[in-house]
């Protein structure tokens, strides 16, 4: 009633990456682990690695600004094929 | 039994204060500012526990008393023309957040032309809010519905917010002898407020939260149900402040409705004056009644068709224009209601009073003579009449 939601930190289990349009892409050879992607993704969902760095899918919403501001050309954006 | 000489506009705020507010939050305009003046005054005085919050506008009124209600407060707050005009938005939130607020709205007329005088058009712009809309003829009933709105609103079936509409100056600003309960009886009718849910910080929940393709249509069935339960709730409340009071109410008052062939529907302070004119009509014969909604929003539809059915032929008084629609707002109701029916009253509808222009026993006597005609002949020549207006 009145979209009340009744538990706490329930936001983690809706994921956001549904939304996505288009999806990012590392390329690992290329990516030099300089964390600008990870300080400009509004989600937070770029992973950190040792040496490169992953995409959490699962709230990743495709924005782009990842591969935007990446200076190695390291990221990709790819159609999602649903 | 204690009479007081009150206006509409201090019954409602000597209600409120009976009914023992936790949070008032408003912002003053004509004429509904003796409200929330008359409710400052109480909480200066020290006469109430209420928390009084000033604010810079009313759509700071209404975002403020939506934070009070879903902490499980008892809220109310009061405003009228343009301030509901800026309340929109917020109303829409208030109702669907289900926070069971009231507000008494002083209906006056919206700009332009400036204008401070009495007519519906406030509340008819917002009334697809989700509201449940009351509108009283007197301060008597100013007084009782609003004490009887909180129950309504605060119900675990209805959990809605509910606005007690008076007609600018014509009730808020006329002093009438006011029947006032005791306290001690005001608050054994309306026990503290049971919220569902509220914001607690041990309990931590989340409102207002994000409901796109995935949810929302639920939540607005959700509300249309809420809606469809305001009638059983009302009854049963009604029945009960009948016990206290002595004095009923309901859905809907009828007057000569039971042999009427011709009849009036019309809500607030020009009832009164229908109802005068159809005694008048019917000490000469002539079978007139007049059907006065308290409640307009949910519309109670199944019973206008019951008291409508057998009449020939019915004027709906609409004091406020819907520019561009077949009719008024109440006329437009009362038309989609009787359509289920296989026979149907002949309806014409009456524009009148917008901006305060003032209506007289003689307009309705007219009104009512042209519906007798049309009852006789089932001609209706005209099918949106502008009452007093100069063309």
């Amino acid at each position: 009633m009145g979209a009340v939601v009744v538990e706490p930190g329930s936001s983690l289990k809706y994921k956001t990456g549904d939304w996505r349009a288009f999806k990012p892409l590392v390329d690992r050879e290329k990516c030099v682990n300089c964390l600008l992607c990870w300080i400009y993704c509004p989600d937070s969902a770029i992973v950190r690695q040792e040496k490169w760095v992953d995409v959490n899918y699962d709230y990743c919403k495709g924005c782009g600004i990842c591969a935007h501001e990446c200076p190695k050309d390291a990221i990709k954006m790819v159609e999602e094929q649903k | 039994m204690t009479i007081l000489g009150m206006t509409g506009d201090e019954a409602v705020a000597h209600a409120a204060k009976q009914s023992k507010v936790d949070i008032v939050a408003a912002y003053p305009i004509t004429p509904q500012t003796i409200i929330v003046e008359r409710f400052s005054k109480y909480v200066a005085d020290g006469e109430v526990h209420t928390g009084y919050v000033c604010v810079e506008s009313e759509h700071s009124a209404l975002s403020a008393c939506v934070g009070a209600s879903l902490t499980g407060a008892r809220v109310f707050t009061a405003t009228s023309s343009q301030g509901l005009a800026l309340m929109h938005e917020m109303m829409y939130i208030a109702s669907g957040l289900r926070c069971p607020i009231v507000m008494g709205v002083a209906n006056r007329a919206l700009s332009a032309p400036i204008n401070i005088h009495g007519d519906h058009s406030d509340m008819m712009g917002s009334r697809d809010s989700g509201w449940i809309q009351i509108y009283v003829e007197n301060p008597q009933e100013a007084y009782d519905w609003t004490i009887q709105a909180f129950r309504i609103a605060e119900d675990k079936d209805v959990q809605l917010p509910v606005s007690v509409n008076l007609d600018g100056f014509i009730i808020t600003h006329s002093m009438e002898g006011v029947d006032v309960l005791d306290d001690l009886a005001v608050s054994q009718f309306l026990s503290i407020r049971e919220p569902i849910f509220k914001l607690d910080p041990k309990n931590p929940l989340t409102f207002g939260a994000l409901c796109f393709t995935d949810y929302y249509f639920e939540f607005k069935r959700q509300q249309t149900e809420a809606m469809r339960n305001v009638q059983t709730v009302l009854d049963k409340v009604c029945r009960e402040y009948k016990d206290v009071s002595g004095r009923g109410y309901g859905a809907f008052e009828a007057y000569g409705m039971e042999d009427a062939e011709a009849a009036v529907v019309c809500i607030g302070s020009t009832a009164g004056t229908a109802r005068d004119v159809a005694w008048k009509l019917r000490t000469r014969g002539k079978k007139v009644g007049v059907l006065k909604p308290w409640l307009y929003r949910p519309f109670p539809a199944e019973e206008v068709n019951a008291a409508l059915k057998h009449v020939k032929a019915v004027a709906v008084f609409d004091k406020a224009g819907s520019l561009g629609a077949p009719y008024g707002a109440l006329c437009t109701d009362v038309v989609s209601s009787l359509h289920t029916l296989e026979q149907r009253p002949k309806i014409f509808n009456v524009i009148y009073g917008l901006g305060g222009r003032d209506i007289q026993p003689s307009d309705i006597e007219l009104v009512l003579n042209k519906a007798l005609d049309i009852a006789e002949t089932g001609l209706v020549k005209e099918e949106t009449m502008f009452l007093g207006v100069r063309e």
